[in-house]
Parts: C-alpha cells; sequence; structure tokens
C-alpha cells in the first residue's frame, strides 16, 4: 500500500462492514421462535452502521483531500510470492455509496415486516448482504473486492429465492448466474493483471495504468488491456445494468420482496457504477478512452430504450425496474463523456437513483400490500382514499422524474450538460437523443399515476387503509433525502469533487 | 452613483418568493387545522407579496428616470449563493452561482404577478367554498405563485428552468385538482388533462434543457448578464452574424417558448387545462406559467439570431390567427377563452419576432411584445374570473348556448367582462389598446422596411386575428348576457357572486382598463410613453431614436436588429418616415379590425341579422374542420402517441423475446449440453470405463478357469511349458 496516498487511518470502516456481520451470528443464536428478539437484533445491526457511516460523512471525513483516508491495511493471504492485503478506505466517491447502503439497510428491516414466511434466516441473510455491499465499497485491494462481491452475491440468491414471488426460482437462478457470468470474467482479468504486474492493490494498479504500464500480450489481435477492459466492463455493465445485459434485473425485481427490491435498485445497482470508476476506468484508462464513444452509445440506449420499455409494461413493479435501466443510462453516459461535470453528475445520479428508485419501490410495495397484485390497468382512484399516500408516492414519482428542486434533475442536467461539453463532439448527438428519454420519462410515470391515482375509484380499493406510520417511517428519509439534494446538492458534491478531479486527472493524463 | 436598490430592497425582493413558498409549508402541514382551512394564510401572504411587489415597482420607476444605471448586472448589490458547490475555490465556471436579476422587465412581470395572483386568491376564498380539498388548493397555488415570482427573479437560465418546472408540476396538480374528487363529472377528463399538460410542456422543456447545454458549451455560463455580453462578443467576432450553431440552439430555446407559451403545435394542452378550477385557468392563462414562456423570450432576445427571428414571427402569427379562428365556433365559456389566450400568446410571440425586422423604431416589436404580456395578464385573469363568477352564478354550466340575459342579474361581473372583453379587443382608451397597437405598428414597419413574405404574412394573420378577436369576444358577451335567456331554469337561479370574488374581478377590470396607460392622469390617450416603456426601453417617437434598458452595455442594432441600423445608415429620413407611416397605418388597422370584429358580432349575435347557422352551414367542411380544432389533437393521438406506443410495444417485444430471448437461449442450450455431456459421460466416457472394466472381467473369467488349485493340472502345465522352452531352443 502506498502510503503517499493514505491521509488517515482508522479501523471505523472496518466496524461498519462486519458490524452486520456480527449481527447475523448473534441471530443464529436466537431461538427462532423470538421473532421480536431477532428483529431488534436487526434493527441495531443496521442502526450502529448507519450512526458511525454519519459520524464518518459529517466528522472523520476530510472534505477537499486527496487519496483514500480512513485506512486500515493488513497482510491478509501471504503465500510465498502471493500476497493478499486486507485494505479498506474510502474517498469521496465511496463514502456517500457507504453511507447509503447503511440508511438502506436500516430502512429495510422495517419494511420487510410485511415479507410472507418471514423467518429469522432472513434477517440473517439480510444482515450478510450488508456486510457483502458495504464490504465492496470501502475495499482497496481487488481481491478483497472480489470476495466482498461473491459474499453480497449468495444471500441475494437465497432471499430472492425463498421469500420472492411466484416465480422466485427461475429469478433467483437467473440473477446468480447472470452476475456469476461477470464474476467470472472480473476474476479472469484479475488474475491476468496479477500476473503481469503482480499486485491486487487498487491504488497501485491505478497508478500503473496511468503509467501506461501493463504489459501483457495482445491476444487476437487486442490489447492487454483493451481485453481486460471489456472484461471488467461488462462484469459491472451487468451490474449497472446496462443494455443489452439487463434482463436479469425486471425479473428480479418482480419476484424479490419489496425490502429486496429496494436494497437491489438502491445500492446493488451501484456497484456496477462504482465498480467501473474504482475498478476498471482508472485501472486501464487507454482502453477506455479508446472505447468511451461506445459506452456512451451503450448509455444513451440504455436511457431511451429502457424508458420505452417501462412504458409498455402493465406491471407497476417492472414498469419501476425498467426506469431503472433508463435512469442508471446517464451515469453510463456521464462517466463516458470524461468532463467535471460529467463525471460528477453520474456520480451524483448513483446516489440520487438509489434513493429515488429505492422510494418508488417502496411505494409500489405499500399498494401490493393492500391489493396482492401489481396489475396498472387494475387500479384507478386510489387518491380519493389514500391521499396522504397519494401525496408521498407523487413526490417520490416526480423525484425520479428528475423534477427541478428534487435531487434527480440536479444530476441529470449536469450529466447532460457534461455530456455535451465532451472533447467527443459525436456526444452532442448523444444528449439530443437522450432528450427523448427526458420527455418519455415523464410519459411512463404520469400515465401510471394516472392509471392508479386519478379517475373514477375501482370499487376494489375503495376499502384500502391510508399508508401507515411504519411505511411512512421508511419511506420519509428517502424522500428527505430527495429534497435536500435537489436543493442543496452541495451536501454531496463538495464531498466527492476532489475525488472526481483525481478520477479525471487519473483517465486524461494530459490534464 | 449610488445603486438606487438598498439592501432593505433586496431583503423585500428575497421575501416575495419566500412567503408564498413558507405558506405553502405551512398550509400543506396545518391547513386542515387552521380556522377557514387555513384559506386567508396564503391570501394573506399574497396581499403582503403584492404590497412588495408594487412597492419595488415604484422604486423601480423612479429609478429608470435617471438612466439605465438601475438595470445593470446586479450580482454586487444583491443577495448569492453557490449552488453546486460550496467551496470557495472552486471554478466558477463549473459553479452555478445563483442572484437576483432585478431590471424593468423583472419589476414589471414580478407587480403583475403579485397583483394577479392575490386577486386569484381572494377570488378563490368566494368561487372554491365547500371543494373536497379546498386546503390542499390554497396550498397548491401559492405554490404555483412562488415558482413564477421565483422564475422572474433568477439571473440566470439554470434557475429559470427550475423554477419553469416547477410551474409545470404546479400547473400538473392545480389542472388535476378535480381528477380526485368523486363528485366531479369530468374527472376522468381532468386526470388526462393535467398529464397532458406536463408532457406537451416537457416536449418543449426538453428543448429548452438542450438549447441550455448548447449555449453553456460555448459561453460556460447560465447568467444572463454573461450569456447577452458574450453573444454581443461572438457576433461581433463573427462579423456581425451569428454563427450557425446560435440559430440552432436558439431554436431549441424557442421550443421551451412554444411549449409553455402554447405556440402551434405545442399548444393542445391549454385548452384542456380549463379542466382545473376556473382560479388556476385564470393564473395559467394570465400572470404565470404561459407568461413564462414569453418572459424567456425577453431575457433571452439577445441570443436569437434573426433567422430565429423569422421562425418566431411565423410561429406566433400563425397560432394568433389559428387559434382565433377556432375560437369563434367554441360554445364553452372558458373554451372561447382558452383559445383567445393562445392567439394573444401568438400576438406577443410573434411582435418579438417582428423586432428583428422592424426598421423604423428600434426594438418597437419587443417592447411591445412584452407589455401585451402585461396587459394581457390583467384583462385575461379577469375575464377567466368572470367567466368563473358566470358559472358560479349558473351552477357550475358552462355551455354558453344555455345562457343569455345575464347582465340583469349578475351587473357587476357583466361590467368587468366588458372592460376586460374591450381591452382585449384593442379598444383606444383600454390597456390592450396601447400593446397591440403596437404589434401592429412593428408588422407594419417590417412590411414597409422589407421585401419578403414574413412581414406582410405576420400582418395579414395578426390583423385578421385581431378582427376575430374582437368578434368571438363580443360573441361571448352577446350570447352570455344579451338576449333572452335560453334555458330558464339556468336563469331563474343565476346570481351574482360573493363579496370576495366581485371585489376582485372589478379591481382586475380597474387595471384592464389603466393596467396599460393611466391616460386619465395625464391627457396622453394615444400612448406615447407608457410605463412599461419606460421601464425598458426609452423611445423617441419623433425621431425613432431608441435607448434599451434591457441588456445594459449591448447595441442591438449590431446584432439581431441589424437591419434596423443599415437602413437608418442608408436613408435615414426614409427611417423615420417608415416609423410615422407605420404608427399611423397601424391605428388604422387597429380601429378598422375593431369595427369590423364588433360589428360582425353585433350582426350575428345581437340584433340578429345574419343566422350564424346558415353561414355554418354555407361553410361546410371547412366549418367543421374548425370547429374540430383542426383534428390537431386527432393528429398527435394519431401519429405521436400511437407512434410512441407502438415503440413501446416494439422495444417491449424485443426485450422480452430477443435480448431476453437470447439469455435464455443461453441458457437453454448450457442446459441441453449439459445433458448431452451426462448422456456422454453416463454412455461413452463412462461405458469406455465400464467396457474396460468388462474386458478385464472377460478376460478375468477366461484366466480364471485356469486357477482350478488341483496341483497335477500345475505340474502338467510346468512340463507343457518346459517342453515348449526346450523346442524352442533347439530349433532356433
Amino acid at each position: 500500500m502506498d502510503s503517499l496516498l493514505t491521509l488517515s487511518e482508522s479501523t471505523i470502516l472496518t466496524w461498519i462492514t462486519f458490524i452486520p456481520l456480527i449481527g447475523m451470528v448473534a441471530i443464529l443464536c436466537v431461538p427462532r421462535q423470538n421473532m421480536s428478539l431477532v428483529k431488534g437484533i436487526a434493527g441495531l445491526a443496521t442502526f450502529i452502521p448507519l450512526v458511525l457511516a454519519t459520524m464518518v460523512y459529517f466528522g472523520d471525513f476530510q472534505i477537499g483531500a486527496n487519496g483514500y483516508q480512513l485506512v486500515q491495511s493488513t497482510p491478509w493471504i501471504t503465500a510465498g510470492k502471493f500476497q493478499v492485503n486486507y485494505t479498506v478506505g474510502i474517498d469521496g466517491l465511496s463514502l456517500p455509496l457507504v453511507w447509503l447502503t447503511t440508511l438502506l439497510m436500516f430502512i429495510a428491516v422495517p419494511a420487510s415486516e410485511t415479507v410472507p414466511r418471514l423467518s429469522k434466516a432472513y434477517y440473517a441473510l439480510l444482515l450478510m448482504l450488508g456486510c457483502g455491499i458495504t464490504g465492496v465499497f470501502v475495499s482497496l485491494d481487488y481481491f478483497l473486492f472480489y470476495v466482498f462481491w461473491e459474499v453480497m452475491l449468495l444471500p441475494m440468491y437465497f432471499l430472492i429465492g425463498i421469500w420472492g414471488g411466484p416465480k422466485r426460482e427461475y429469478a433467483a437462478i437467473k440473477f446468480f448466474l447472470y452476475t456469476l457470468a461477470g464474476s467470472v470474467l472480473m476474476l479472469i482479468a484479475l488474475i491476468a493483471m496479477y500476473l503481469d504486474q503482480g499486485t491486487f492493490s487498487i491504488p497501485e494498479m491505478m497508478a500503473i495504468g496511468k503509467a501506461g504500464a501493463w504489459t501483457g500480450p495482445d491476444l487476437l489481435g487486442m490489447s492487454f488491456t483493451t481485453w481486460a477492459f471489456w472484461f471488467l466492463f461488462i462484469a459491472f455493465a451487468i451490474k449497472i445494468p446496462c443494455f443489452p445485459f439487463h434482463t436479469w434485473l425486471p425479473d428480479a425485481h418482480v419476484q424479490a420482496p419489496t425490502p429486496i427490491s429496494v436494497i437491489l435498485a438502491g445500492i446493488l445497482l451501484k456497484l456496477g457504477g462504482y465498480g467501473l470508476i474504482r475498478g476498471c476506468f482508472p485501472i486501464v484508462p487507454d482502453a477506455f478512452r479508446e472505447n468511451a464513444y461506445i459506452l456512451g452509445v451503450l448509455g444513451v440506449i440504455s436511457i431511451v430504450y429502457g424508458a420505452y420499455v417501462a412504458l409498455g409494461q402493465t406491471d407497476f413493479k417492472r414498469m419501476v425496474a425498467y426506469s431503472s435501466v433508463s435512469h442508471m443510462g446517464f451515469v453510463l453516459l456521464g462517466m463516458a463523456a470524461l468532463t467535471e461535470w460529467g463525471m460528477n453528475g453520474a456520480a451524483l445520479q448513483m446516489f440520487n437513483h438509489g434513493t429515488s428508485s429505492a422510494a418508488c419501490f417502496l411505494i409500489v410495495g405499500v399498494i401490493y400490500d393492500r391489493a396482492h397484485h401489481r396489475d396498472l390497468n387494475a387500479f384507478g382512484g386510489v387518491a380519493q382514499v389514500m391521499p396522504r399516500y397519494w401525496a408521498l408516492a407523487t413526490f417520490g414519482f416526480f423525484a425520479s422524474l428528475g423534477l427541478p428542486g428534487l435531487a434527480g434533475f440536479v444530476s441529470e442536467a449536469m450529466t447532460l450538460v457534461g455530456a455535451f461539453q465532451s472533447d467527443d463532439s459525436r456526444f452532442q448527438i448523444l444528449v439530443l437523443i437522450s432528450c427523448l428519454g427526458v420527455v418519455l420519462t415523464g410519459a411512463y410515470i404520469l400515465w401510471a399515476l394516472q392509471r392508479v391515482f386519478l379517475g373514477p375509484l375501482n370499487e376494489k380499493c375503495k376499502d384500502f387503509p391510508d399508508i401507515n406510520g411504519r411505511e411512512i417511517f421508511s419511506l420519509a428519509p428517502l424522500l428527505f433525502l430527495c429534497l435536500v439534494l435537489g436543493i442543496f446538492p452541495f451536501y454531496l458534491l463538495d464531498w466527492m469533487d476532489t475525488s472526481v478531479v483525481e478520477l479525471m486527472s487519473l483517465l486524461n493524463p494530459g490534464s | 452613483m449610488d445603486h438606487p436598490l438598498t439592501s432593505l430592497d433586496w431583503n423585500l425582493l428575497l421575501a416575495v418568493p419566500a412567503i408564498p413558498l413558507a405558506a405553502y409549508v405551512l398550509q400543506i402541514f396545518l391547513g386542515k387545522r387552521l380556522p377557514g382551512k387555513g384559506d386567508w394564510l396564503p391570501t394573506a401572504g399574497m396581499f403582503v407579496v403584492m404590497c412588495i411587489t408594487v412597492r419595488m415597482l415604484f422604486v423601480a420607476l423612479g429609478a429608470a428616470g435617471h438612466g439605465p444605471f438601475f438595470h445593470e448586472s446586479v450580482r454586487e448589490g444583491g443577495p448569492v449563493f453557490g449552488w453546486f458547490y460550496q467551496a470557495a475555490e472552486k471554478d466558477p465556471s463549473l459553479n452555478l452561482v445563483a442572484g437576483i436579476l432585478y431590471d424593468g422587465l423583472g419589476a414589471a412581470m414580478l407587480a403583475v404577478v403579485g397583483v394577479v395572483s392575490f386577486f386569484v386568491h381572494l377570488f378563490s376564498i368566494g368561487y372554491m367554498k365547500g371543494d373536497r380539498r379546498y386546503h390542499i388548493f390554497f396550498a397548491n397555488i401559492s405554490l404555483f405563485t412562488f415558482a413564477m415570482l421565483g422564475l422572474v427573479l433568477s439571473d440566470n437560465l439554470l434557475f429559470l428552468f427550475i423554477f419553469w418546472e416547477l410551474m409545470g408540476l404546479m400547473s400538473y396538480l392545480l389542472i388535476g385538482h378535480f381528477s380526485h374528487d368523486p363528485d366531479s363529472p369530468r374527472i376522468n377528463q381532468a386526470a388526462a388533462a393535467c398529464k397532458k399538460a406536463f408532457l406537451t410542456t416537457r416536449v418543449g422543456d426538453t428543448c429548452l434543457l438542450f438549447g441550455m447545454a448548447m449555449f453553456y458549451y460555448h459561453f460556460q455560463t447560465f447568467q444572463f448578464s454573461e450569456m447577452w455580453r458574450l453573444a454581443a462578443e461572438e457576433v461581433a467576432r463573427n462579423g456581425g452574424d451569428y454563427p450557425t450553431w446560435m440559430t440552432v440552439a436558439g431554436l431549441f430555446v424557442f421550443g421551451g417558448t412554444m411549449g409553455k407559451s402554447a405556440q402551434f403545435p405545442l399548444h393542445i394542452w391549454l385548452p384542456d387545462a380549463m379542466e382545473g378550477p376556473t382560479p388556476v385557468s385564470a393564473m395559467i392563462h394570465a400572470a404565470t406559467m404561459v407568461a413564462a414562456g414569453v418572459f424567456l423570450l425577453g431575457r433571452t432576445f439577445p441570443l436569437l439570431s434573426p433567422e430565429v427571428l423569422q421562425v418566431v414571427t411565423v410561429v406566433g402569427s400563425v397560432t394568433a390567427l389559428f387559434a382565433a379562428t377556432i375560437g369563434c365556433t367554441v360554445n364553452d365559456i372558458k373554451g372561447v377563452l382558452a383559445y383567445s389566450t393562445i392567439s394573444q400568446l401568438g400576438f406577443m410571440v410573434a411582435a418579438i419576432g417582428t423586432a428583428g425586422g422592424a426598421v423604423g423604431t428600434v426594438g418597437i416589436g419587443l417592447v411591445a411584445g412584452l407589455f401585451h404580456m402585461v396587459t394581457h395578464a390583467f384583462f385575461k385573469a379577469c375575464l377567466f374570473l368572470s367567466a368563473g363568477s358566470v358559472i358560479h352564478g349558473c351552477h357550475h354550466e358552462q355551455d354558453m348556448r344555455k345562457m343569455g340575459g345575464l347582465r340583469k342579474k349578475m351587473p357587476l361581473t357583466f361590467t368587468a367582462m366588458l372592460i376586460c372583453t374591450l381591452a382585449i379587443a384593442g379598444t383606444p382608451l383600454f390597456s390592450g389598446f396601447y400593446s397591440k397597437d403596437k404589434i401592429i405598428a412593428s408588422a407594419w414597419e417590417v412590411v414597409l422596411g422589407h421585401g419578403g413574405w414574413i412581414g406582410p404574412f405576420a400582418l395579414v394573420c395578426l390583423a385578421l386575428a385581431a378582427m376575430l378577436t374582437t368578434f368571438y369576444m363580443f360573441r361571448l358577451i352577446f350570447m352570455t348576457f344579451f338576449g333572452k335567456p335560453k334555458d330558464q331554469h339556468i336563469h331563474d337561479h343565476a346570481h351574482e357572486s360573493p363579496a370576495p370574488m366581485v371585489v376582485s374581478l372589478l379591481a382586475l377590470a380597474s387595471l384592464g382598463l389603466f393596467g396599460g396607460k393611466m391616460w386619465a392622469m395625464d391627457g396622453d390617450v394615444l400612448g406615447e410613453h407608457t410605463w412599461f416603456e419606460s421601464l425598458v426601453w426609452h423611445v423617441d417617437h419623433e425621431t425613432g431614436e431608441t435607448e434599451q434598458f434591457l441588456y445594459p452595455g449591448l447595441d442591438l442594432t449590431k446584432m439581431n436588429i441589424a437591419s434596423a441600423a443599415e437602413a437608418r445608415i442608408h436613408d435615414p429620413e426614409h427611417t423615420a418616415h417608415i416609423g410615422h407611416e407605420a404608427h399611423t397605418r397601424a391605428l388604422i388597422v387597429s380601429l378598422g379590425v375593431l369595427l369590423l370584429g364588433l360589428l360582425g358580432a353585433v350582426m350575428f349575435y345581437l340584433v340578429r341579422k345574419i343566422d350564424p347557422a346558415r353561414v355554418t352551414a354555407k361553410l361546410g367542411p371547412v366549418y367543421t374542420t374548425i370547429a374540430n380544432k383542426y383534428y390537431i389533437d386527432e393528429m398527435v393521438d394519431g401519429s405521436v402517441i400511437r407512434g410512441t406506443m407502438v415503440l413501446s410495444r416494439t422495444q417491449t417485444w424485443i426485450d422480452e423475446n430477443i435480448v431476453d430471448g437470447l439469455v435464455i437461449l443461453i441458457g437453454r442450450t448450457n442446459k441441453a449440453f449439459g445433458f448431452v455431456c451426462a448422456w456422454i459421460d453416463k454412455n461413452i466416457v463412462d461405458g469406455f470405463v465400464n467396457l474396460v472394466a468388462g474386458v478385464t472381467q472377460v478376460c478375468s473369467s477366461v484366466v480364471r478357469m485356469l486357477q482350478t488349485g488341483r496341483i497335477q493340472q500345475y505340474v502338467s502345465f510346468a512340463v507343457a511349458g518346459g517342453i515348449l522352452l526346450a523346442a524352442f531352443h533347439i530349433l532356433s
């Protein structure tokens, strides 16, 4: 570990990562019947990391400092020349996502109340998932990163496969195999790069990438770095998910129980975007620059295509799932543009999508718990019986739509304006096309709102109770974040900016 | 020289949007529990806002007399905050610093919004009584006002856009107000209308966003004053012409105006928007929402190239005439007003477009268009509220064919509506005259100064539209207030509206009369100098010399009003002559079309010398087309909406069957391959192993036969072997 890159040392990240795992062990020791204790432990094991992460956000973390902070590094596996370190640390790009993870994990516990066949294994797996996701965000060692990446896959498989909807096995297997296929590509690239330069340390690999020092052989007419780039890109693109690797997402979302959908949309997808800026682009920057335009095109296809397909859905949750494909396309577009605003917008969009799409899934969950179906055409006039729910749902969906004053607008506008400024003038056309997606987003969201909430009351909906306190408790923090970050985006941008500038200097050797 | 605005003034300006915002928050959370469901709270807040904006208008009027210093960039004096980043060292081109821009145009518009909005609030107390979501209505209308006030005060394009979109949201919620009401007979229409309004304007908004991205790419700033300056530099660098990219970007910005200000063909949302409660229509059609588009043109005028202005002229003229023809066929009292709004917006937009080509008086069209936005806000708000009063009095009947003879039942409403009808028709002494006359004059200047078809086209469209305006507005008056009652039941129960409504009507009507020009004070009835002009543009009508305060430090005659300067240098006397000539001709045309339209309405609907049914029968398909709004809605449904749905369904199919199909295919292939492997494994690989084992077994069973355990046999084998070996040795 290059000590120059380390600003401060601390064990707090380890605590944030592993407290859920301690909670999991504790839950396994509790008798099966005592569910209230299980829920209590789950709540505590997600609340403490949230408090710690908040303390890091507003306390320990130094804004405007280069490099990684709160680093803890110790040798983990040593076998001859083979050396793997346990290295964790954060910068402005990972910190917001770590915080978001702890928040959504905390929200997921009360939101799980209505999951059918609930048992203590559910909470144990949920906590294990939290540990895996946080671990990916804090890892500074690629091997560790990969281990956490796989750790989070397993609980997700069971959470969808056991507590999901009618087609849960299909969805779970599809999710698992699809992600695993990506992981294999990542592993191949990882081993090849280790054999080339003999390090798993992400900062060191970035330095090698910046110096252009990868020496691996060409293969089938493509350079070593290009191969590594595409392998890593596909691994992360599956997670984003970007067209054409997205079809696991709607199935997984529709079958997963509400809190798992929230985590899936809120943070699991961010692993893809985060993986690109931490474990792909800066490691092989030359190959990235060569192929940036293709990524931009894929991003725009995701935006427009995702919006069109969302418009064609009749399942409420499936529509929201496809809206994720559309919104995450902005992340790819902003990154590919290689401008400061574009990159900032992409990083911001990841966080904002994390809050707004998580809120949208909670909103869908509320109506599903009452109607036990999600057919958009079988509602109507729900606003009359559930006025508070209508107000919150409108809020959430308009945040997702990118209404100014709410968070999504800042990131989408920054992304679009940033992409327009790209040195590659072909991006201007891409921005123009993606504007179509902006209009379509309005179309499918308003159409859905109209069909569910407005117009004459559907008789079957007339006994629905309004949204209750527990549901508001889960939803309120997300909506609050959408509002605050829409009005004061600097609460994220100030934190991220230095790291974004640093990232840009890694990607653009000229600047 | 000292800055004319004190720090108190700045704080008051900050309070202007803050008050309705605070009222919104209080009202949405507490409204239901407050006495009177809190209707007094936003109304009182708006009263304070009105007082502040009017006071500030007088400050501005006082300062304007001293010259253009008042309109300098106010960054230094005003409150400023960094939006994207708080870090002080952040490159300002990447950060977004927001402040307040308070200039002549802003002062006028702010006061208009404050005044109109207060009276709409007051009116609503009477009109909305007993509504199911009464407190929510007041909260929303308050936030709607907040959005417009913020838009007017924004000193940069991005903040303008934010408030612009916020207004879109509020219009969505307010137009859809009745979509929650199970007792409303038009609950479905309201639900569809609010969606349509939001989506149609969003098409325009997205164009605007793209245009903004283009300007930002070249200018690295969203601040208006910087953009104006950089545009001037860019044009100067380019030898006095606008570069192509500015034309393209300008067209995209104008796309935003087309959406918000309901220009053809994005006008389709506005007639449907009357599904909202009538006070909301008054807000949307007058001071907020549609005015925002025209206001945007005022703020971005120096960025628009002459080519863009030509497009603006044509679109505006077409809209003005097109909507006016429809207005003559509508029977819904609010529908007539809705189409009249579209038509009047066409006037404003066309006027701003003609500013680029008018040669006599520099910038007359721009001033006239913006001025018409101001006067129109007064009389259109009053007209809508009067229509609301009529609807309220007739127990929610909106069809004019069932009204008639109401003038004795509702004398005050009648008075207010008549005044504003005279104003919108452009009758001298009424506010609309002062702005509309200048619009026609601007069109005349283009005709007199240039060849080309755009000038005559605009003039003919606008003159015809003005004539039709008079016609359909008096048609409305005659059908509603004159003649015999068509439906005795409605007539019997009709009553004058309660006090808050009538007070609002009369207050706005008096502004409809005097809002353009206080001629009663100085006797200058022809309106050589209006208060609005003194704020934005000093025009010397004798020489045609002008001095503009809208864009400090810019010489527009070197930019998009270049034709005027060229003509002047070429022949100064001729241009002065054109100015006079246009003015005289405009007056004649204005009065001529006014009388013609009035005469037509009288013949058709008052003395009934001509039977409208005969005329419509003669017109046949032409009438049917107009009465069906030229089938624009059907065309949009058939092309855009159906096209989108087809694309959507196709892509959903592709997604399910091809993209996902491929994934499933890969899965199935692998699974099948697995089964093949399993078969091979079981039958071939394992079979080979079994074969080896089998062969071994066979061999061993053969060999086993030898293993008998009898000594005699082993000895005989040994002997035989020995004989064989001996034979071998002997033979070799």
